[in-house]
């Protein structure tokens, strides 16, 4: 990084955000990451290109998506909280933004397939939809278990004409997926394009990602600007890989907010891992003593990843960033308050900020604070699971 | 130089192919005696695959393979107590995915490898851009850095990948993970590459599954890398007699 002082700039040549970062992949697949990441620099310094990839997002993605004051959460807690409603962007997340974005890149670089991971399904709908409006064929890798518990987001995808692979190796969840989507990038990668999901994987992905999901924080500064909030005192998101963190905390990186990552308890790679290297990047993994990559356990499937971005972990290990945990039960209780005080219905993913900011505020966050909590998601995917646990706690 | 590259040279030398069976540690109990029957059908090295959870660069047979030996509690220190009571003429060459080593600590992981008599490692996901410490600490242990090169991988790559592999450089076959066989790849195009820029010896892996492609994959090369076919007969169930009726039909195959 040229300037220490400055966060959440590019990376340096190698794609190292400090000890973390970087490209391990297999030699096969070195030369697609140059080149993605030279059309990647090529293209976001072309106005043309930026400009098309703004107008895609305003017509076909719903932004700019609304900032809306949580009033009356805002009374019972003590603070002044405001949403960021990146649920009510297209398909439902702020996955849309990030897929917009490589889906012009693919064909930019002449390739006509876009190949995907997803967990829940919600990367892989954005992906399926994505390559739709630009006619390009597509094909998503989704762990057996996920395509058996989110089997009506397999069902969309292939209304939107994607081909849904399960993939039956290992714990059968996201991080085989990604796995399978790298093997399979292997074999195709001369027309294919891997559509990553995440800030994670090899240089250029986490910077890309970050990049393409910016324009949330950057959307969220101006947004609160108006209102006569410059900077807010804090912003809190949920973090699998962490995209939606890190494309909200890149609008107020090197502003004095405090920037809030909420991990799964049972994903929690900053609390609980360890400097490691998965998936291309190194970065801190849920790991044994062997170095055996563990397993993540969430209720939210979103957030089932061992791993975090190498961004993250950079902005963990130099205190720029600060990581919590919530775990399970905490999330069900968040979705209702949510819904029944602010009428949202939060994605699980999403509900771990905000059972964070219910649990906090008073504590972490100071009365009085101003706090932006980053509405990542939308709940609709997770009302047959939420509805499930409801009745088995009756 | 290395032993091990100057071992394979002194085998080039004599005329000779190298045969490289792979075999994942710790899938069966039994599985030394599956490496020795290996040398005695007349292997000249053995590469030997530590377990990882997440085999990025596998296809299923090795993932299958590898799930079966973490789930019997195989780990790098059981294995490499495993390999110490082993006595083989031959080499022996660890592959593993590199943050097994991460995790132990390179000078811990190097050091551990050369006490159980491994002189070679391949980790596929640790280019050489990111190497610089892993190549530090090999040297320290007599471990020698094995780089492949892929059908993928343009000229100017190619010669600084030559230059920096020890032992012996491992030219894949075809752009794909391990296990995957419809046609004869192009391995030999790929070691026609390398030898532009080093005569270093250069064995073609990944997907030569029959004695028919490592013939011709011999003819033009030093040597051919075999796993997943062999991997394959272990997990059906086959015994030392079977790895040494698989490995001397290779070896009449490149004779």
């Amino acid at each position: 990084m040229s300037d220490p002082q400055t966060f959440m700039s590019a990376p340096d040549e190698r794609g190292h955000f400090g000890n973390f970062g970087g490209r391990f992949v297999p030699e096969a697949l070195m030369p697609a990451c140059f080149e993605l990441e030279a059309a990647f620099i090529e293209a976001w310094n072309d106005v043309a290109f930026t400009d098309e990839y703004h107008q895609v997002l305003r017509e076909f993605g719903g932004r700019p998506t609304p900032i809306t004051p949580l009033t009356r959460l805002s009374e019972q807690l003590g603070i002044r909280l405001f949403a960021k409603r990146e649920d009510l962007a297209h398909t439902g997340s702020h996955k849309i933004n990030n897929v917009v974005g490589q889906t012009l890149l693919t064909k930019r670089m002449g390739k006509k397939r876009v190949i995907a991971e997803t967990g829940a399904g919600q990367h892989g709908v954005a992906t399926a939809t994505a390559a739709a409006r630009l006619g390009l064929e597509c094909t998503v890798y989704m762990g057996e278990v996920d395509t058996e518990r989110q089997a009506l987001n397999v069902f969309r995808m292939e209304l939107l004409g994607a081909t849904v692979v399960p993939v039956t190796s290992g714990s059968r969840t996201l991080k085989d997926a990604v796995n399978e989507a790298m093997r399979e990038w292997v074999t195709c990668v001369e027309d294919t394009h891997y559509c990553l999901g995440s800030v994670m994987g090899p240089h250029p992905f986490p910077w890309m990602v970050r990049e393409m999901q910016s324009i949330i924080g950057v959307e969220a500064a101006e947004q609160l600007r108006a209102l006569g909030i410059d900077p807010p005192d804090m912003v809190v998101a949920c973090v699998g890989g962490g995209s939606n963190a890190a494309g909200v905390f890149a609008g107020f990186a090197n502003s004095s907010t405090r920037l809030v990552g909420i991990e799964a308890a049972g994903g929690s790679a900053v609390g609980n891992g360890s400097p490691g290297v998965l998936h291309g990047m190194k970065s801190l993994l849920m790991q044994d003593e062997f170095g055996q990559i563990q397993e993540a356990h969430s209720i939210s499937a979103g957030l089932d990843y061992p791993g975090i971005g190498p961004e993250h972990a950079y902005l963990a290990e130099s205190g720029r960033g600060e990581y919590f945990a919530i775990g399970d039960s905490d999330v069900i209780n968040a979705l209702q308050v949510l819904s029944l005080t602010e009428g949202i219905i939060p994605a699980l993913e999403t509900a771990h900020a905000v059972a964070w900011i219910l649990q906090e505020a008073g504590r972490e966050i100071p009365l009085g604070s101003t706090v932006l909590l980053n509405l990542s998601g939308r709940g609709d995917k997770d009302v047959a699971q939420v509805r499930e646990i409801l009745r088995a706690q009756r | 130089m290395k032993s091990l590259e100057t071992y394979l040279r002194a085998l080039r030398s004599t005329g000779r192919k190298a045969l490289v069976p792979y075999f994942v540690a710790g899938v069966t109990p039994d599985w030394t005696q599956h490496v020795e029957a290996a040398v005695h059908a007349g292997a000249d090295a053995i590469e030997i695959g530590i377990p990882f959870s997440d085999p990025m660069m596998d296809g299923v047979v090795i993932q299958e393979a590898a799930y079966q030996a973490l789930e019997a509690g195989t780990t790098f220190d059981t294995l490499c107590a495993e390999l110490a009571t082993l006595s083989t003429s031959v080499p022996l060459i660890a592959m593993t995915y590199y943050n097994i080593f991460h995790h132990y600590g390179l000078e811990r992981s190097t050091g551990q490898l050369q006490a159980s008599g491994i002189s070679g490692a391949i980790v596929p996901d640790l280019p050489f851009e990111e190497a610089s410490d892993w190549m530090k600490a090999s040297s320290e242990h007599d471990v020698s850095n094995i780089f492949l090169v892929a059908p993928s991988t343009p000229p100017d790559r190619m010669g600084k990948l030559a230059s920096l592999t020890e032992g012996f450089c491992y030219a894949s076959a075809r752009m794909a993970v391990t296990g995957r066989s419809s046609d004869h790849g192009d391995g030999g195009r790929v070691v026609e590459g390398i030898r532009k820029f080093s005569d270093i010896p250069t064995y073609i892996g990944i997907g030569i599954s029959t004695p028919e492609q490592a013939r011709d994959a011999a003819s033009v090369s030093d040597g051919v890398i075999v796993g997943s076919a062999l991997v394959q007969i272990i997990l059906n169930g086959g015994g030392a007699n079977d790895v040494e009726n698989f490995v001397s039909s290779f070896r009449r195959a490149i004779d």
